[in-house]
């Protein structure tokens, strides 16, 4: 397996979100604004990959029964890792995500890749899988942000840019949808982006097979 | 603690934040296991009640074993394991003793390990400084919270299967998240509800 076709596989045609569907309940819950999707995305990257490293590494040691249990533990200890970083030298960010950082143990990303590849492939190449994966969710929280922070707040980078953080301006407060930035609109933005993946993979597919015909 | 307490804290996890539609926990078997009524309610039940027990032993865990010999950094870990053992041993438990609760549930209680809405309640016990009664409240009514909302969400779910016209694009998966947004919007009618 190439590494460009694993990095193709977690950006687009193995999304973890949009196409496999897994750790939803980070994607809805912190895409508020682009601070907090860029914090959430390269913690879950760093901890991907390296539960990802560490698992390969031990994949012949783990009895397969108890392999859960053991993913579990690998990926907590990271977590924690993080967390405390985060709470050290980035309390605003800590602040914003809550509880969503200790919660990524449970993120369905990190025990899927552990269980679906890391316990069966070696150490390099689940490592370039963590990666490969752990961007594929960020771009997808970076775009959901830019979206609900945009319409919601009218502004963008908010956390980042701007003076005292507040964000560029884009739109006045007072034409902004708030809606969009409450759990609703999570689910809806969640809901379309999905939609337009799954209309534009079916799109390439059957232009495949098009020119497949015509030859 | 007073009764009015307890109840501002049961409605607030049952309506004002549902644990799936506000605040987000435990959106993956909201999403799985919600194509049908019957094993929706089969989950529902499971999980209030792993997350009653889970956020006792919780509490117990943190109030005796990691507050006194100064662990709490430990939490994350300590509390998945201790959610972990306990999936394992309820299983265990139901399928010795209850067989017919256990032949109903199914392959959902082991799933309830990776529901982030039993850790989200231990660790959203710990950050509010519940004490032991609130935090076993606050475990059960979030559990009834979460059976109330894959209930409503598995029967609108039946319907859009069946009926529904919609485009072809947002066949599956994202006709459901549109369809739990407008639940969402629905629940978020009870966001000024305060009892007195």
């Amino acid at each position: 397996m190439s590494i460009k076709k694993q990095f193709r596989d977690g950006l687009i045609a193995q999304n973890p979100v949009l196409v496999q569907l897994l750790g939803m309940c980070s994607v809805l819950a912190i895409t508020t604004s682009l601070f907090n999707g860029v914090g959430m995305g390269i913690s879950v990257l760093i901890i991907l990959t390296c539960s990802n490293i560490v698992i390969s590494m031990l994949r012949k040691i783990i009895p397969s029964k108890i392999r859960i249990a053991a993913f579990v533990v690998v990926i907590a200890g990271f977590v924690t890792m993080v967390d405390l970083l985060i709470q050290a030298f980035l309390p605003d960010l800590s602040e914003s995500l809550g509880v969503f950082i200790p919660l990524i143990v449970v993120n369905c990303i990190i025990l899927g890749r552990a269980e679906a590849f890391s316990y069966k492939n070696g150490v390099l190449a689940s490592a370039v899988d963590g990666v490969a994966q752990g961007i594929g969710y960020t771009v997808v929280l970076v775009v959901m942000c830019i979206l609900r922070e945009f319409f919601g707040n009218g502004t963008f980078g908010a956390g980042i840019l701007g003076r005292a953080g507040e964000g560029i301006r884009i739109i006045p407060s007072e034409y902004t949808a708030l809606l969009i930035v409450l759990p609703f609109g999570g689910f809806i933005t969640l809901g379309c982006l999905i939609a337009a993946m799954q209309w534009a993979l079916k799109r390439q597919k059957t232009k495949n097979s098009d020119k497949e015909v015509s030859k | 603690m007073s009764i009015t307490g307890l109840i501002s804290i049961a409605l607030g996890a049952i309506l004002v934040e549902n644990f799936i539609l506000v605040k987000f926990l435990g959106i993956c078997p909201f999403m799985g296991v919600s194509k049908k009524m019957d094993t929706a309610l089969g989950m529902g039940l499971a999980v209030i009640f792993v997350m009653g027990v889970a956020s006792m032993f919780c509490y117990l865990v943190n109030a005796f074993l990691l507050v006194p010999l100064q662990l709490e950094f430990m939490q994350t870990v300590a509390y998945i394991l201790v959610i972990a053992a306990l999936v394992q041993f309820v299983e265990m438990f139901l399928q010795k003793m209850v067989p017919s609760l256990y032949q109903a549930l199914g392959i959902y209680l082991p799933l309830i390990t990776t529901n982030c809405a039993v850790l989200g309640v231990a660790l959203l016990n710990t950050q509010g400084k519940y004490n032991f009664i609130e935090s076993v409240i606050y475990g059960i009514t979030g559990g009834i919270g979460f059976t109330v909302a894959i209930l409503l969400f598995s029967s609108i779910r039946e319907r859009l299967d069946s009926t529904a016209d919609y485009p072809e694009a947002f066949e599956g998966f994202p006709i459901a998240l549109i369809s739990a947004g407008l639940l969402s919007l629905a629940f978020m009618g009870f966001s000024g509800l305060k009892i007195w």
